[in-house]
């Protein structure tokens, strides 16, 4: 049984935003909603610069289903997790509970209204009839049921952004890993809070003028 | 004085037999219209370069969707 996950190769990953390009074009996402991004961090310190490709993560136990007070979230059978947009009432709570800030609001309003919740489908689209208009309206392309994978990681022209059943895609990624030589330290505790001598780069500090 | 050593000892106690506070995770049951399956559908005419499966099949059409995830390992698509 498949469970669709995503993985970004930080090694890999440029910035170059084709993901988020992807995603906007293939789904058709409305202005100033992001279901995707990309996050840099060091960014400008020479290298120590990485980026990764941030979206919903279609987590294994989605605090955002766990929080939502209408109960509109749902896991299909390939762990995709996806939402009734007819049910959505746009609280919010899905927001706060998510640790990726994958739920977006569009503003629904003149007055900073907040529309109904959209996020990454894994271009699985959502529960209207599958191919139709109103799917792609709401939720957007639905891809797999085309057996295609989502834009994002198909576009990914480093190939950092992998897309597909959690085993066959952490496969490809141990597989890089080996031939590299190096890449798996990038994930985990040691490299987040830098625990491991030399896990952070040193800060840069501003440079100083002769002026006081 | 022993008297009060013992209520300081049965108060200090008291909070062994506090209960946890703990939230209990309860999973949210979905309200929401039911979804068809990636599966049940047809697939696409091959020039629309979709994946083949046999229609209400899962096991074919995880197979279609596992072989194009291979496609992302270039080390196997690339000069091999």
């Amino acid at each position: 049984m498949a469970r669709m996950k995503f993985l970004c190769d930080a090694e890999r990953c440029i910035e170059c935003n084709g993901c988020v390009t992807a995603c906007k074009n293939e789904n058709e996402v409305p202005w100033g909603v992001n279901r995707r991004r990309v996050v840099t961090l060091n960014d400008g310190v020479v290298g120590a610069e990485k980026s990764i490709s941030v979206a919903c993560m279609h987590c294994s136990d989605a605090p955002c289903m766990a929080v939502c007070p209408v109960d509109c979230f749902y896991r299909t059978d390939d762990g995709v997790v996806l939402h009734d947009k007819d049910l959505c009432i746009g609280c919010g709570y899905c927001f706060y509970a998510c640790p990726f800030g994958a739920p977006q609001f569009p503003q629904a309003g003149a007055f900073g209204l907040r529309g109904k919740m959209d996020k990454c489908t894994f271009c699985a689209g959502g529960p209207e009839p599958d191919r139709s208009a109103a799917e792609f309206q709401k939720y957007g392309r639905n891809r797999l049921s085309e057996g295609k994978l989502p834009a994002c990681a198909e576009m990914c022209s480093t190939k950092a952004l992998l897309g597909g059943d959690g085993d066959v895609i952490a496969d490809i990624y141990r597989e890089r890993v080996l031939r590299r030589g190096r890449g798996a330290d990038l994930w985990g505790w040691s490299s987040a809070y830098g625990v491991k001598p030399g896990a952070q780069p040193p800060v840069q500090q501003p440079a100083t003028s002769g002026k006081s | 004085m022993r008297f009060v050593l013992l209520a300081v000892i049965a108060l200090g106690l008291t909070a062994c037999g506090e209960k946890e506070q703990v939230v209990v995770y309860k999973q949210g049951k979905y309200q929401g219209k039911p979804d068809n399956r990636s599966w049940d559908n047809a697939p696409l005419p091959a020039e629309w370069r979709g994946g083949e499966w046999k229609q209400g099949d899962r096991e074919s059409w995880e197979d279609s969707v596992k072989h194009r995830q291979l496609s992302q390992n270039e080390y196997k698509r690339i000069g091999q």
